[in-house]
Parts: C-alpha cells; sequence; structure tokens
C-alpha cells in the first residue's frame, strides 16, 4: 500500500515535474543542431511561471467548455501518468488499462481541445480542429495494428505484461518484426505531439499550424496548462516507446533502489529519443498538411508488415 | 389524449423492460395459443436472449415516450401507430414461429412507415418513407422465401423445431437458409449497401420516432442476424462469420465516412447508426467464427462485446436524437451550417448531448469506450485460430475498427461544435431556448445511463456474458475478474472503468487545487475574439460544418468522388466586377451510382419490355387465361 | 540529410555575444522592477507591424537567426497576443493600422508593456505629419520605452530588449 503510494507520486512527479524538461532538451538540441545557442532546457519552466502570474483574456463568444479544456487537458495527462510504466512495469494503476485506455484517454483531450478551438468562433482555432482530429482519426489504425503487433508476441496487451515478457526476453526486441512496430509507432508520436514534419510548433503562420491553431485564445494560467498537458503528452509518447519497445532495465519489483535504477534508465532512454527527435526536426521539412495522410498511411503500412512478418518468420 | 398515449407507451416500457431483465436472468417464459392464427399459431417464448432485446426494447422506449409527451402540444399525429411500433418492437424477440415473427415483424414496419410518412416536411417524409417501404418489403420477401424453404423442409414453422433439425439439413440448403434470413435481417439493421432507406428515413421522422428506429428498430435486425447465425440453424461454418465481420467492417467505415461530410444534424446520427450497426456485426462475426473454430470462450466474448454494444448505442443514440429533436424544433432547421452558439441557449440540451457525443466518440469512462474495448479484445485475439485467412478477415476487422474509432471522434467534434458552440449562425438559431421539462428529464436519465454503463461495466457484463453464454450453449459463465475490474481471457486485457474515472476526477480536482495555490492574479478580462485586428467579425467568419468536413473529403476523395460547383455572378457593368460567388462542393454516393441507379434502371427497361403484355384488349387477356389453363392441366 | 547533418555539426555554434547596452530611451515609470522580476527569464513578444517600410522588421527578423538568437535569453516571439507580454511595434501608425493596433493591445493580457521600434515608432520618423500617419505609437497605445534607428540593427534591439527586462547580457 505504501509503495503503491509511493511509486504512484514518484511517476506523478516524473511526468508533471519532468516532460517540460524534456521539451526544454528537445528544443536547446534542435538549436544546437543549427548553430544557434539556444534556450537553456530549464526554460519551459521559466515560461510556465511566468504564465501562471498572468492575467486571462476570454473571448466574448466562448462557453464554459473554452474555461474546462485546460484542466481536462492536465487531468487526462496525470491520470495517464499512473497507467504508464515509467519507473516500473506495474504501477499503481497499470491494472485498470492498457494501451488502447492511453491512447483514448489521450483522445479526451483532443476531443475537448478541438471544441475549445471552435469554441472561439474564430475561422483558425476551427481550422486547427479539424486539422487536428483529421490526424488524429488517420493516426489510430496505425496504433492499434501495432498494438496487435505487441500483443502477438508478448501474449497481453496490459502494458505491465508487455513490459514485462520483453523484458524477460531481451532478444525479441531486435526482431525486424518488433523494430517495424517502433518505427511505425515513432510516426504516430510525431503525429500526436505535433512535431515536425507534421506540425512545427515554433511556427507563427496560421495556415499552417495544427496544434498551436487551436491555442491562441489562451492566456494566462489556461495557457500555462496547456503547454504543460502538450509536454506531458510528448513526455509519455516517448516514455511508452521507450518502456514498451525496448524495456530494459525497468524494474519490476517495488523498492528504493529498483526505482532509482528505473529512473535513471529512463531517463537515458528518453535521452536518445529526444535526440532521434530532434535530429529528425531540423533535417527533415515540414509536410504539406495533405501530404501528412501519406505519412500515416506509410506508418500503418509498417505496422501491418510487422504483423505480417510474425506470419512469415514463424 | 396524447399525453395519455405517451404515458401508456412509457409504462408499458417499463413493465416491458423489467420483464426482458428477468428473461435475461433465468426466468423462462413460454405462451402458445394454435387458436388464434394458422401455420402453428401464435407463440411466444421468454429465453435469454430474447429478454435481452426486450430489456433493451423497455428501456429505450421510456425516455423516447417521455420526450413524446414533452412534444405532446405541438405533435399530435401518430400517437396510435407510436404505441403499436413499440408494441411490435417487443413482440418480435419473443417470437418463436415464424408467422407469429413475421406478424411482429410487419406490423413494425408498417407502424414505423406510418410515423415516417407523418414527419415535418412533406416532399421529402413521403419520399423517404416510399424508398423505406421498398427496401423494408424487399427484406421480408427474404425473410418469407427463408422461412418458409425451413418449413418445407424441417417441416413445421416452430423455432424449436428448426433448432433440432437443423444439423440433418443438408450444408447447402442451410447456407441458402441462412444467406436468405441474413439478407432480411440486414436490410433493417442498415448493413451496406441495403442501407439506403437510413439516412431518408431516420431524419424524416420525428426525433423521437428516430431516437426508437435508430436506437432500437436497428438492433432487431442485429436480433435476428444472432438468432440465425447462432440459434435456429445450428452451428454454422466459419463463411458467415467471416461474412458477418467483413459485411460490419464495411459498414463501420462507409457509415463513419458518410457522417463526417453531411450536414443535416439527423442525417448524421442516421449515418453513425449505421456505423455502430457495423461495429455491432464485427463482434458478432467475431464470436461466430471463434464458435466456428471450437473456441466457446472467445465466442462467448465476441457474442457479449457485441450485445453490450448493441445496449450501450441504444442509449447514447436515443440520448443524441433526442437532443438533436429538442434542436430542430427549437430552430426549426437540421443544417448544421445555420446553427451555431445554442450551448449558452439550450444549456441543458447541450450537456446532455455532449455526453452523448462523447460516449459515441468512445471517450473514457463512458460506455462506449467499454464495448468498443471489448470487441477490439475479441478481435485481437484470433491468432488462436490458426488459418490464415480467418487471420486476414480478422486484421480487417481490427483495421476497420481502429479507422472508425478515430473518425467517430472527429465527425462528434463536428457535429457538437458546429450546432453548439461559438455564435449563431442565422436568426433562427438565436431564438432557441431549451425543450419542455419531460424532455430534459428524458436526456438527462439517458445521460446518466451512459455513464452509470460504462462505470458500472462490471456490473452489466458478466450478466450479458451468461446470456451469451445460454444462447451458445457454453457451461460455465466467462470468467470476467471482480468487481472493479474486467479481465478478458486471464491476463490477456484488464480494464477498470472506476479507477480510471477515480483517476481522472482526482487529477482534475488537484489541478484545480493546484491552480488556486499557484494563486497568481487571477484576473479575467472579456474582449473579443482574436481576428487578428480585423475590424469586421460576423458570424461568416466561424468555420462551417462544410469546412471541417474538407480534409476528409481531400483524403477520402476516392470515396466521396466530390463534385466542384462554382457559380459567379458579376456585375452588370464589368465582368470584373463580382457580385456574388456561389460555390458546393457535394459528394457523390457510391452505392446509387454504381448499384441502385443501374438496378433500377433494369427493373424499369424490363417492366416496359413486360408492358406490351398489356394491350388493353379483353379478347388477348382472355387467350392469356386459356394459355395458362392449358399449361396447367397439361403440367400438373 | 546526412550530408546536411555533418555540414551543421562541423560548422558548430555560430551565435555571437551581446555588444554593451547603450541607454534604454524609456517612457514613462513603467518598466520597473516588477517587470525585470516577472519577465527577467521569460518574455513573450508580439511583433506588429503598423504600417511600417519593413526594414525594421528585416532587423528584427534578424534576431531570430544563429548570429544574435535572441532565445538564449528567454526572449521569443508569438503569434497571438493573448500569448505575448510584449508588443513590439513598428512603423509610423498608418490610419488604417491605427484600430487593428489597439485591438491588439486590448487583447494582450496584463500585465504587459509596449516598445516602439525605430525612428517611426517613436514620433513618425520620416512619414511624420502624412496625411495618411497618425504619428508614432504613443498616439495609439501607451509606449514604454523606445528603440530608436532607422532602423536599428540587430545588436541595438538585442541590446534594448535586455534593457527593458532587467537582465544583464
Amino acid at each position: 500500500m505504501i509503495a503503491d503510494i509511493l511509486i504512484a507520486v514518484v511517476q506523478l512527479a516524473l511526468v508533471g515535474l519532468g516532460a517540460p524538461l524534456l521539451t526544454g532538451i528537445v528544443r536547446t538540441l534542435k538549436a544546437r543542431l543549427v548553430g544557434r545557442r539556444g534556450p537553456s532546457p530549464w526554460q519551459p519552466y521559466a515560461d510556465l511561471r511566468k504564465l501562471l502570474g498572468k492575467d486571462r483574456v476570454v473571448s466574448t463568444t466562448t462557453s464554459w467548455i473554452f474555461a474546462v479544456t485546460p484542466v481536462v487537458l492536465a487531468a487526462t495527462m496525470l491520470a495517464s501518468a499512473l497507467i504508464v510504466p515509467l519507473v516500473i512495469s506495474r504501477p499503481v494503476l497499470g491494472f485498470a488499462g492498457n494501451v488502447i485506455v492511453l491512447m483514448y484517454l489521450f483522445l479526451i483531450g483532443t476531443f475537448f481541445l478541438a471544441l475549445a478551438g471552435l469554441d472561439a468562433g474564430s475561422a483558425f482555432g476551427g481550422m486547427g480542429g479539424s486539422r487536428e482530429v483529421a490526424v488524429a482519426a488517420l493516426a489510430e489504425p496505425t496504433i492499434i495494428v501495432a498494438v496487435f503487433a505487441l500483443a502477438m508476441r508478448a501474449g497481453t496487451i496490459n502494458l505491465g505484461g508487455v513490459v514485462e515478457r520483453l523484458g524477460a526476453n531481451p532478444q525479441m526486441a531486435l526482431t525486424p518484426g518488433h523494430l517495424l512496430a517502433f518505427a511505425a509507432f515513432f510516426i504516430v508520436m510525431i503525429a500526436e505531439t505535433g512535431r515536425l514534419p507534421v506540425d512545427n510548433p515554433a511556427t507563427h503562420l496560421e495556415l499552417t499550424m495544427i496544434h498551436e491553431a487551436m491555442v491562441l485564445e489562451y492566456s494566462g494560467p489556461d495557457l500555462a496548462l496547456v503547454d504543460w498537458a502538450a509536454s506531458m503528452k510528448l513526455f509519455l509518447f516517448m516514455a511508452l516507446l521507450a518502456n514498451l519497445f525496448f524495456p530494459w532495465g525497468v524494474p519490476t519489483e517495488p523498492g528504493l533502489a529498483a526505482l532509482a535504477r528505473g529512473g535513471i534508465v529512463l531517463a537515458g532512454k528518453l535521452l536518445a529519443l529526444a535526440t532521434i527527435l530532434a535530429v529528425i526536426e531540423t533535417q527533415i521539412a515540414k509536410l504539406r498538411l495533405f501530404r501528412v495522410p501519406e505519412l500515416l498511411a506509410g506508418s500503418f503500412a509498417l505496422a501491418l508488415l510487422s504483423v505480417t512478418s510474425r506470419f512469415l518468420l514463424r | 389524449m396524447t399525453a395519455v398515449v405517451y404515458t401508456l407507451a412509457a409504462i408499458v416500457g417499463l413493465i416491458v423492460g423489467a420483464v426482458g431483465v428477468s428473461g435475461m436472468l433465468g426466468v423462462g417464459l413460454a405462451w402458445r395459443c394454435p387458436a388464434l392464427l394458422p401455420l402453428g399459431g401464435l407463440s411466444l417464448v421468454l429465453d435469454p436472449l430474447a429478454g435481452f432485446f426486450l430489456a433493451l426494447v423497455g428501456f429505450a422506449s421510456v425516455p423516447a415516450s417521455l420526450d413524446g409527451l414533452g412534444r405532446a402540444r405541438s405533435e399530435r399525429r401518430g400517437r396510435l401507430a407510436y404505441l403499436l411500433f413499440v408494441a411490435a418492437m417487443a413482440l418480435v424477440p419473443l417470437a418463436a414461429n415464424a408467422l407469429t415473427f413475421l406478424l411482429a415483424w410487419e406490423l413494425m414496419s408498417l407502424a414505423s412507415y406510418v410515423l415516417v410518412v407523418q414527419g415535418g416536411r412533406a416532399r421529402e417524409s413521403i419520399r423517404a418513407a416510399w424508398v423505406y417501404a421498398v427496401m423494408t418489403h424487399a427484406g421480408l420477401a427474404c425473410l418469407l422465401a427463408g422461412m418458409l424453404l425451413l418449413g418445407a423442409w424441417t417441416g413445421s414453422f416452430d423455432v424449436g423445431a428448426w433448432r433440432a433439425a437443423a444439423s440433418a439439413l443438408a450444408p447447402s440448403a442451410r447456407d441458402l437458409a441462412w444467406t436468405l434470413l441474413a439478407l432480411g435481417f440486414a436490410v433493417k439493421a442498415g448493413v451496406i449497401p441495403l442501407h439506403v432507406w437510413l439516412p431518408l428515413a431516420h431524419p424524416a421522422a420525428p426525433s423521437h420516432v428516430s431516437a426508437l428506429m435508430s436506437g432500437v428498430m436497428i438492433k432487431l435486425g442485429v436480433y435476428g442476424l444472432v438468432r440465425v447465425s447462432l440459434d435456429w440453424l445450428g452451428e454454422g461454418p466459419a463463411w458467415w462469420g467471416a461474412a458477418i465481420l467483413l459485411a460490419g467492417a464495411v459498414s463501420a467505415v462507409v457509415g463513419v465516412l458518410s457522417a463526417i461530410v453531411d450536414r443535416d444534424l439527423k442525417r448524421v446520427l442516421a449515418f453513425s447508426s449505421i456505423e455502430n450497426a457495423g461495429i455491432i456485426l464485427i463482434g458478432l462475426g467475431a464470436g461466430v467464427l471463434y464458435q466456428a473454430a471450437g473456441l466457446p470462450a472467445l465466442a462467448v466474448l465476441g457474442v457479449t462485446a457485441a450485445l453490450y454494444h448493441a445496449l450501450n448505442h441504444a442509449a447514447f443514440k436515443t440520448l443524441l436524437f433526442l437532443g438533436a429533436g429538442a434542436v430542430v424544433h427549437a430552430t426549426g432547421t437540421r443544417d448544421m451550417d445555420a446553427l451555431g452558439g445554442l450551448i449558452k441557449r439550450m444549456p441543458w440540451t447541450a450537456a446532455c448531448f455532449l455526453t452523448g457525443a462523447a460516449a459515441i466518440a468512445a471517450l473514457p469512462p463512458l460506455n462506449g469506450f467499454v464495448s468498443e474495448w471489448l470487441t477490439l479484445q475479441a478481435l485481437l485475439q484470433n491468432l488462436l485460430i490458426e488459418q490464415p485467412a480467418v487471420n486476414l478477415v480478422f486484421a480487417l476487422g481490427i483495421a476497420a475498427l481502429a479507422l472508425t474509432g478515430g473518425l467517430t471522434v472527429a465527425c462528434f467534434v463536428r457535429a457538437f461544435g458546429i450546432t453548439f458552440l461559438a455564435v449563431p449562425r442565422q436568426e433562427a438559431a438565436a431564438r432557441a431556448h431549451d425543450p419542455a421539462t419531460p424532455s430534459r428529464l428524458a436526456m438527462t436519465i439517458l445521460a446518466l445511463s451512459c455513464l452509470a454503463l460504462g462505470v458500472g461495466a462490471t456490473a452489466v457484463v458478466p450478466a450479458i456474458a451468461r446470456v451469451g453464454s445460454h444462447l451458445l450453449g457454453t457451461p460455465t459463465a466467462l470468467p470476467l475478474g471482480d468487481a472493479l475490474t474486467l479481465k478478458v481471457s486471464g491476463e490477456f486485457a484488464s480494464l477498470s472503468m472506476p479507477a480510471v474515472a477515480a483517476a481522472l476526477a482526482l487529477a482534475g480536482l488537484g489541478v484545480l487545487a493546484g491552480l488556486a495555490a499557484a494563486g497568481g492574479r487571477g484576473r479575467v478580462r472579456l474582449y473579443e475574439t482574436w481576428s487578428c485586428g480585423r475590424m469586421l467579425q460576423t458570424p461568416r467568419m466561424e468555420y462551417s460544418a462544410t469546412a471541417f468536413a474538407n480534409p476528409f473529403k481531400r483524403v477520402f476523395d476516392f470515396f466521396y468522388r466530390p463534385v466542384e460547383h462554382i457559380d459567379i455572378a458579376a456585375h452588370p457593368g464589368s465582368r470584373l466586377f463580382v457580385q456574388r460567388i456561389e460555390y458546393a462542393n457535394p459528394t457523390r454516393s457510391l452505392f446509387d451510382d454504381w448499384l441502385y441507379r443501374p438496378l433500377l434502371h433494369t427493373v424499369h427497361r424490363g417492366a416496359r419490355v413486360v408492358q406490351r403484355l398489356q394491350s388493353g384488349s379483353a379478347n388477348l387477356y382472355l387467350a392469356y387465361i386459356l394459355l395458362a389453363l392449358l399449361a396447367l392441366l397439361v403440367f400438373a | 540529410m546526412l550530408r546536411q547533418l555533418r555540414a551543421a555539426l562541423r560548422a558548430g555554434i555560430v551565435t555571437e555575444p551581446v555588444a554593451a547596452a547603450g541607454e534604454l530611451e524609456t517612457v514613462g515609470h513603467r518598466l520597473h522592477e516588477e517587470i525585470h522580476r516577472r519577465f527577467g527569464r521569460s518574455l513573450h513578444i508580439r511583433q506588429v507591424d503598423a504600417g511600417s517600410c519593413n526594414g525594421c522588421e528585416l532587423e528584427i527578423s534578424g534576431l531570430t537567426g544563429p548570429h544574435y538568437d535572441l532565445e538564449r535569453f528567454g526572449l521569443h516571439f508569438v503569434a497571438s497576443p493573448r500569448h505575448a507580454d510584449c508588443l513590439l511595434v513598428t512603423g509610423p501608425v498608418t490610419i488604417n493600422m491605427a484600430e487593428p493596433l489597439r485591438r491588439t493591445w486590448e487583447a494582450t493580457p496584463d500585465p504587459k508593456f509596449v516598445i516602439a521600434v525605430g525612428d517611426c515608432g517613436r514620433d513618425g520618423g520620416m512619414f511624420r505629419g502624412s496625411y495618411a500617419v497618425v504619428g508614432g505609437v504613443s498616439s495609439v497605445v501607451p509606449v514604454d520605452a523606445v528603440i530608436g534607428g532607422c532602423p536599428p540593427s540587430p545588436a541595438t534591439l538585442l541590446a534594448g530588449l535586455l534593457a527593458a527586462i532587467g537582465r544583464r547580457p
């Protein structure tokens, strides 16, 4: 019981407090790769703190949906933090859900954010919402088929079960089917978290925005919550990629030393993934919006190949 | 008088629902009255499956009747037909021989035909009712043929006799009977491509009737498919299950794709019913495939998922239609591009509609998520069947289910967002108000039941699983975890909706508390929406329903085949000055162009050929009679 | 892609250190301790073009490049005034841009401040007195600081911005 509460607190702290750092690291790496000194990795914390102290300016056309959305976004991410195996294979609410639950928890956020965009009554919000749900809808098949590929190999779709079974057979992680599923899920991660080449998080041109267009109306603490939730989503997706596909070093038993080890291993994996993401974002140009479905169809093909390779290589 | 009728309907619904629940729990009833009807007489049997569908009919008609009560003053027509409709729908699951079934079925169709014809707009309702009548009677013809063949082959029209004699029938005979019966039921369930009547009839009928047609009548088509694939004809071959699964997958994807681009709020809901019928059939098909492969536990899982989704769909689709009905009644239009800003004028309806939209989009912790999750779990274990062809069918089902899940979120963000949020796009929407108390009560009951069915899934699913076990004849009930967690197939997957709901609630409260503690200035200033400082900001600058669907129209243009109509009216003085531009981008229906139009064309051509026989001359007709008599005398 | 990556890594970081700042031309007493405390580590800037000739815009866009890199100080350009703390206004404020500039200022949440850029921003510059020009940013919105020049170089701009938030380079 105490151990459960401790693990829950650790995971919540890791996600809630560590997510801005991950976003900051990606930003700094991207800057260094293009020859700039760039902001410090701790910059997002300064941004969030400043935003918490600002006033809100709320549009007169909006309703309670607009006001509620930032809280919903942050709440769904925090709830997901209790389900994802971060420092231990079976966290407190690990029994309560699996990858599918996780993906649909993220969809709650997308649903409300798209509604908040429409609520403002401007063309920007509607456009952002329309594009965001289109990308999310086209990424769904890939996610589920990738989950199927994982379930085939691990015999279960419970996150804890997958981590433990793949952790017990490390060589399974290097089979072509597994790597194909990883590639497919990586592309989905880029699409769902709104990174290049699908969406540029730093763009100022509204016609190129997907995620940013929906948050143009948010200010002050609301904006802080929205940005925090977005960085938590990136953290959770990367943690899933790290611990689900390469579950080496994830402890299965609670204990202070084990948790510390899990934390350090996770940090290392996240750093590696952050570097890969930064390289991809600086080297590949943003895709035209109507080329994004082609990218997502490509990721679906990868996931499908991963499933069929299991049959061919039996 | 109207109030009396609707109250009576609500009471009937409650009684029927209670009887249904008792049937589910194992109370078996039978009532035979051979004298009442020929060919075996009236025969009603209550078994767990019938009880489940009876409960569905009963509990869905209560809110629909309440809504009718709330609208009693404005809609006087169709009261008796409504009562008859509910009664006929209650009889269908109970029917235990061919004639009873067909009578109840036809009564249901006729009653709903009358209700559709009496819907608001004359020309549209008449055409919708006509197409509905033709399609439903085509289905009836298939059912009739199938049941008559079965009666002829087994020597009796009683369902029990079919069950007993099924294994003795030749496989080709069984397949033929199944095909005919399945086609007949598929028409009622709205399976692609037999669905053309649904998007016409459901929007045309009054909303409480549409709610019942979408929420309940379609499920009776599914009921028929369940009976015919797993009960009346014994254990069928695998291709039955594959056909159902593939038909379900196609229906799901086509249904939601058609819903996303439609401007008419009720037609969006009608297409979404086609989509959900597809999801139910995916689960059912999986169940039949597992049964044929000899995996009874997974078969029960598939059937349970299908039945549970049927129940959930009845709950949230009824809610959505009642909400749409309130909107249409208050604003006088179904066109989403004329609505908007209703959340401030109809807050109760908006909150209930949002719950329904979130439920149908399968967002945790509501009920739509649990049943889609269960269906997925049934599909994901298909590797236990070691036949690549079957695995491929399952893989297609998985991909289709995943795609529809995502597209449904998009569809209902659009439906709720454009209708209720931002600013009214036209005058009619600006004067809207919430409906009367009975309607509001009906919507609230349904919204709360969506939440209850989701969070309380661990109470409902085992009961449905027992129905499934009884149907498939498996000895023990499916082990499904404990009070808070659903566990599928041991360690394969687990889900705890109460835990997720609690986590979400606690996290939300934590965030609010954290915000309050972080303090800051906390001042709020109201100002206009950011529009780049533009001076003129009108409702025309909001995103429209057509615009929201644009990315989907472009990605799936091979399916929609949109055509662009641009009409530019120039100033009479010079064509360089444009006065008005009209832009339309309608989609074309694949099924209308490739299936129905050629079919109707052929039928008309054939009719023209046969028309030559009708010369109008009495002498020629007498000659026809003589020829027919000669033929009968020679060949009899 | 690899060739590009190799070239980038070989070029390394080209950001130049900031030149010593001169005096910032402040208007009024608003730029004080509270602003320095709040925005010292993080300032979001919304740039508004109130009818400028785009000379100042070219210099401002140099700030986002690798040589001047304003992001290393926590400064960041944003698209929506709702996200901004500071409005960076260029141009003499033409008559058609007066109302949009005011609306942009109203849409920015408090606490906020305004920096006028260039000689045009100060009082209309070479367009002062024209029939199409209102005359300096301060005639439409309250201005807290002016970074003069025609146009001011990116180094001057950066030094001015840092002085506004009280940050030593």
